[in-house]
């Protein structure tokens, strides 16, 4: 009972009741504390959106959690805004409180209702205004990902060429960089690296486009075998977290933009097998390291560092096969050989068994050729 | 009460004049100032015939184009931007693009949806990176000046598909990759004397190589289009 009688004398210091304004013609000078909420001009109360019981919208009750996402710029733009806008309207209710001081008698019940007409138009406008900048703020705040592009060129060049490079010590956690920025381009380089595989093996794709698969290719490799890594390193209590396992694997994927750039281009076998055992080697055995240093037990680093290296340099193989462009030259030495040429059709589902079979098959007919 | 009242205020006998009902009273007391002459402005231009409004629009949009023929160091582009040059330069090289292999079969060439989405989605993305990166320059600026600086590349497939009027052997293909290459060259540079200006010095290249890499692929769209037989 006594909160409540406390709060009836809050409203009355701030805000006349309603009650009495059909009698009134005038309205009474505001104090505008800056501590109070209300941010309406009006003697009946406006289109106060944050009542005191903080019953709400959805956007609204969200802020009014105590456990807010954690990120502080909210908070902060809300503050300013806030600010703002009390100074607006506490401008505006001076402005209009010289000029319709004396007024409101005088005009007599016409006037009132015109201004207050336009007055109930004007805070519709701004209790509008308020919810959707609110609402902006909220859920399309980049600044969220702020942190983690603030990078040098020299750090990401530096980062580059450590991604190569194993470490030796596994005994104490290795740092991992936790930024989005290289990876993340890394991950458009090779889709304009697989684009360029793909138109020169003339691949033709039935359902879909062929950006639309490179994309989809690359940016599902990242993202997924990310998440992947991360369960598995939750499974067997590994110490990571997801923006660091992004993080190296992006990085990892630097060593396939450089193979398959490499040999896209020049299509000799042993060549890319060589490249896949030595790049995709180092770069799986850097990822590897970092893991290992962050996993105890035989049996959880094996599981996550072997699947972590399975699907890496799989995916480097799938890369280069289902994408491969067909040498004229070799094509023609086989002529002779009892191999089943290589039909073009149209790809559906990439067959990477047959497609390997076939490839080797024909190195070794080259070969024996060459003999 | 009217004791006290008549000495704090010396019209108080006039306070009980009433207005009669048939006399209307208008009037904004609480307009700001700036009303009436932003008033002016819109009706000014809306009462002016279309053909005004659309030249005054295709002449920005062809003044904007000169400055990105000769990049200098203007503000023009950052300034006043539109998103109609950007769309017209889209619009025209996705339809150029278009005409390759319209066999149902084969699928080579890119569609129209394909290189709109790389477009915009391409520019979006540079522009959340710049912004990420600490730039000073507004979301639809930077659209703004990507979607211009396509023109050199909208210029370079008119000539490819003149160029391959005539055939497309590897003469042709030489012709053209030299003018894809400049166009594309011209493009990134434009671009980039309007953008890395709003970076942190020390941070242009990471600015500079999403944007590279996005002429890039449009370049290459625009080198490997083969028109159908």
């Amino acid at each position: 009972m006594l909160t409540s009688l406390n709060s009836h004398e809050l409203h009355d210091q701030t805000r006349p009741r309603p009650d009495l304004d059909q009698t009134q013609t005038r309205p009474r000078p505001r104090i505008m504390s800056g501590g109070t909420k209300h941010t309406t001009t009006e003697p009946w109360g406006g289109f106060d959106d944050n009542p005191v019981q903080g019953s709400g919208s959805a956007v609204i009750d969200m802020e009014n959690m105590d456990d807010t996402s954690g990120s502080s710029f909210e908070d902060m733009g809300e503050m300013h805004q806030r600010m703002k806008e009390e100074e607006e309207v506490s401008a505006e209710a001076e402005a209009t409180e010289e000029e319709t001081g004396d007024d409101g008698e005088f005009l007599g019940m016409k006037g009132i209702k015109g201004q207050l007409g336009r007055q109930v138009a004007d805070e519709v406008w701004q209790a509008g205004k308020r919810q959707a900048s609110k609402a902006f703020n909220l859920y399309a705040n980049i600044d969220i990902l702020r942190p983690y592009f603030d990078v040098e060129p020299v750090q990401v060049r530096s980062r580059l060429i450590e991604s190569m490079i194993p470490v030796r010590t596994i005994n104490f956690p290795q740092k991992v960089a936790g930024e989005l920025y290289g990876p993340m381009m890394l991950v458009f380089t090779l889709v304009a690296i697989l684009l360029h595989g793909m138109k020169t093996s003339e691949t033709i794709i039935r359902e879909g486009t062929l950006m639309g698969t490179a994309i989809g290719t690359c940016f599902g490799y990242w993202l997924g075998v990310s998440s992947f890594v991360y369960f598995l390193a939750y499974l067997v209590n590994s110490q990571i977290t997801m923006l660091q396992t992004l993080s190296l694997l992006g990085y990892g994927l630097f060593g396939h933009c450089v193979v398959l750039f490499i040999t896209y281009n020049i299509h000799f076998h042993f060549l890319f097998y060589g490249l896949w055992l030595l790049v995709g080697g180092l770069s799986t055995l850097r990822m590897v390291a970092v893991l290992l240093s962050r996993t105890v037990g035989q049996t959880p680093r094996l599981v996550i560092c072997g699947s972590l290296a399975a699907l890496h340099m799989l995916f480097l193989l799938y890369l280069h096969f289902a994408y491969h462009k067909l040498v004229e030259g070799i094509l023609d030495t086989l002529e002779g050989v009892n191999a089943p040429p290589i039909q073009r059709v149209a790809r559906d589902v990439p067959d990477l068994a047959a497609a390997a079979a076939n490839a080797t098959v024909r190195t070794l007919g080259a070969l024996l050729q060459s003999r | 009460m009217a004791e006290a009242d008549g000495s704090s205020r010396p019209f108080a006998g006039l306070s009980d004049v009433s207005i009669s009902e048939d006399i209307p009273v208008e009037g904004d007391i609480s307009m700001p100032p700036a009303g009436p002459s932003a008033q002016d402005d819109g009706f000014s231009t809306l009462d002016e015939p279309v053909r005004d409004t659309v030249l005054r629009d295709l002449r920005a949009v062809g003044n904007k184009f000169v400055h990105v023929l000769y990049p200098k160091q203007s503000k023009a582009l950052l300034r006043d931007w539109d998103l109609w040059g950007p769309l017209l330069l889209c619009v025209t090289l996705a339809l150029l693009l278009q005409g390759g292999s319209a066999d149902s079969k084969e699928d080579g060439g890119p569609q129209f949806a394909e290189v709109f989405v790389v477009i915009w989605f391409g520019s979006v993305i540079i522009t959340l990176n710049s912004k990420l990166l600490g730039g000073t320059i507004s979301f639809f600026q930077s659209l703004c000046v990507l979607g211009y600086c396509i023109m050199p590349l909208t210029v370079a497939m008119v000539v490819c598909r003149v160029v391959l009027l005539g055939g497309s052997g590897p003469a042709s293909f030489a012709v053209r990759l030299v003018v894809v290459c400049a166009s594309f060259g011209w493009s990134t540079f434009a671009s980039t004397a309007f953008l890395a200006d709003s970076q942190p010095p020390n941070r242009k290249a990471l600015v500079v190589y999403p944007v590279f890499l996005f002429y890039f692929v449009i370049g290459w769209m625009i080198l490997t289009f083969s028109p159908s037989q």
